[in-house]
């Protein structure tokens, strides 16, 4: 088996773990904190939003690390994909696959729902819902909270912080709430 | 992030669902591993490249804005099926779409800012 064949099968916890806290050492190694949602207040104060809000109103140039890091995010990703494809279906567990076709929800083997991420499906109110409100719900969630799951469940809980352990129970409870309460009337 | 799958729409909903240790696997060994490292940066006063001590912050806590701001950011992770880091990786994927829920979330920390003070905290 190459380095490549090993590489390009899906990496256990065990492994994506250690390193996602390597990274964090890595950023306060050079002085940075581990945190992703701060890049949002980040591209608001660039477009020029200080102007007319105070908590958009600082430096943006001292913290532009932030967004040379969601770059890298965003090259991670193609790398990975472009070549250390994993061609196997996503080996996702049976019990999830059942409780996602009961919802009508067809298990694509790939990262994520086609059917529901596409283009086209921002004008369905399922989708529009999903992408839109989803996304809005996690910006605005993220900087009312103080941080996401980088800056608070793993720097904070990393830092025995009590509003990150707070804000994990959060994230929790609106999932759940989510998943189990208001998917079944969604799909 | 995208070879452990935890960018994947499927793997929150069974994180969700309880039905896999997997993501719990990833967080947990994460966090457990940062506790001992903050820990040992504390204890030998490790310094940063810029030759600083490293020093952490406090979180500020809030008596409703941690649960709250955090219920809502969970309404949206299991909506999403990501937090902010894996929606730009997803785009590196190729899940272009993707750029429309960033768009959303940038929006949505917009709007924190403008009614930033009218919310409890």
């Amino acid at each position: 088996m190459s380095i490549i064949d090993i590489l390009s099968k899906p990496w256990p916890w065990y492994v994506a773990g250690p390193m996602i806290s390597f990274v964090m050492f890595l950023l306060l190694w050079s002085g940075k904190t581990f945190g992703i949602s701060s890049s949002l207040r980040n591209v608001c104060s660039i477009a020029g939003a200080g102007k007319y809000y105070k908590y958009f109103d600082f430096n943006w140039r001292k913290e532009i690390w932030n967004i040379v890091f969601i770059v890298g995010a965003i090259l991670g990703g193609y790398i990975a994909s472009s070549f250390f494809q994993n061609l196997d279906p996503l080996e996702l567990s049976n019990n999830t696959i059942n409780d996602l076709s009961k919802l009508g929800i067809v298990f694509s083997g790939e990262l994520v729902p086609n059917e529901i991420f596409n283009i086209h499906s921002i004008a369905t109110l399922k989708g529009f819902l999903i992408i839109v409100i989803g996304g809005f719900f996690v910006g605005f969630g993220a900087r009312w909270a103080g941080g996401c799951t980088s800056g608070h469940a793993i720097s904070g809980l990393s830092n025995f912080q009590l509003p990150s352990l707070i804000a994990v129970i959060g994230f929790f409870i609106g999932g759940l709430i989510m998943t189990h309460l208001i998917f079944p009337f969604i799909f | 992030m995208t070879k452990s799958e935890i960018i994947s729409w499927y793997r929150i909903q069974e994180m969700f669902r309880f039905h896999s240790f997997h993501m719990y696997g990833v967080i947990g060994s994460a966090v457990i591993l940062g506790m001992i490292q903050v820990f040992i940066i504390k204890k030998i006063n490790f310094k940063n490249i810029g030759g600083k001590i490293i020093e952490f912050k406090n979180k500020k806590l809030g008596r409703y804005n941690n649960l709250f701001g955090g219920i809502i950011f969970g309404l949206g992770w299991a909506l999403t099926g990501a937090c902010p880091g894996p929606m730009y990786i997803l785009i590196g994927n190729g899940y272009y779409i993707f750029g429309a829920v960033i768009l959303s979330a940038i929006l949505g920390a917009f709007t924190y800012g403008a009614i930033k003070e009218k919310l409890p905290h």
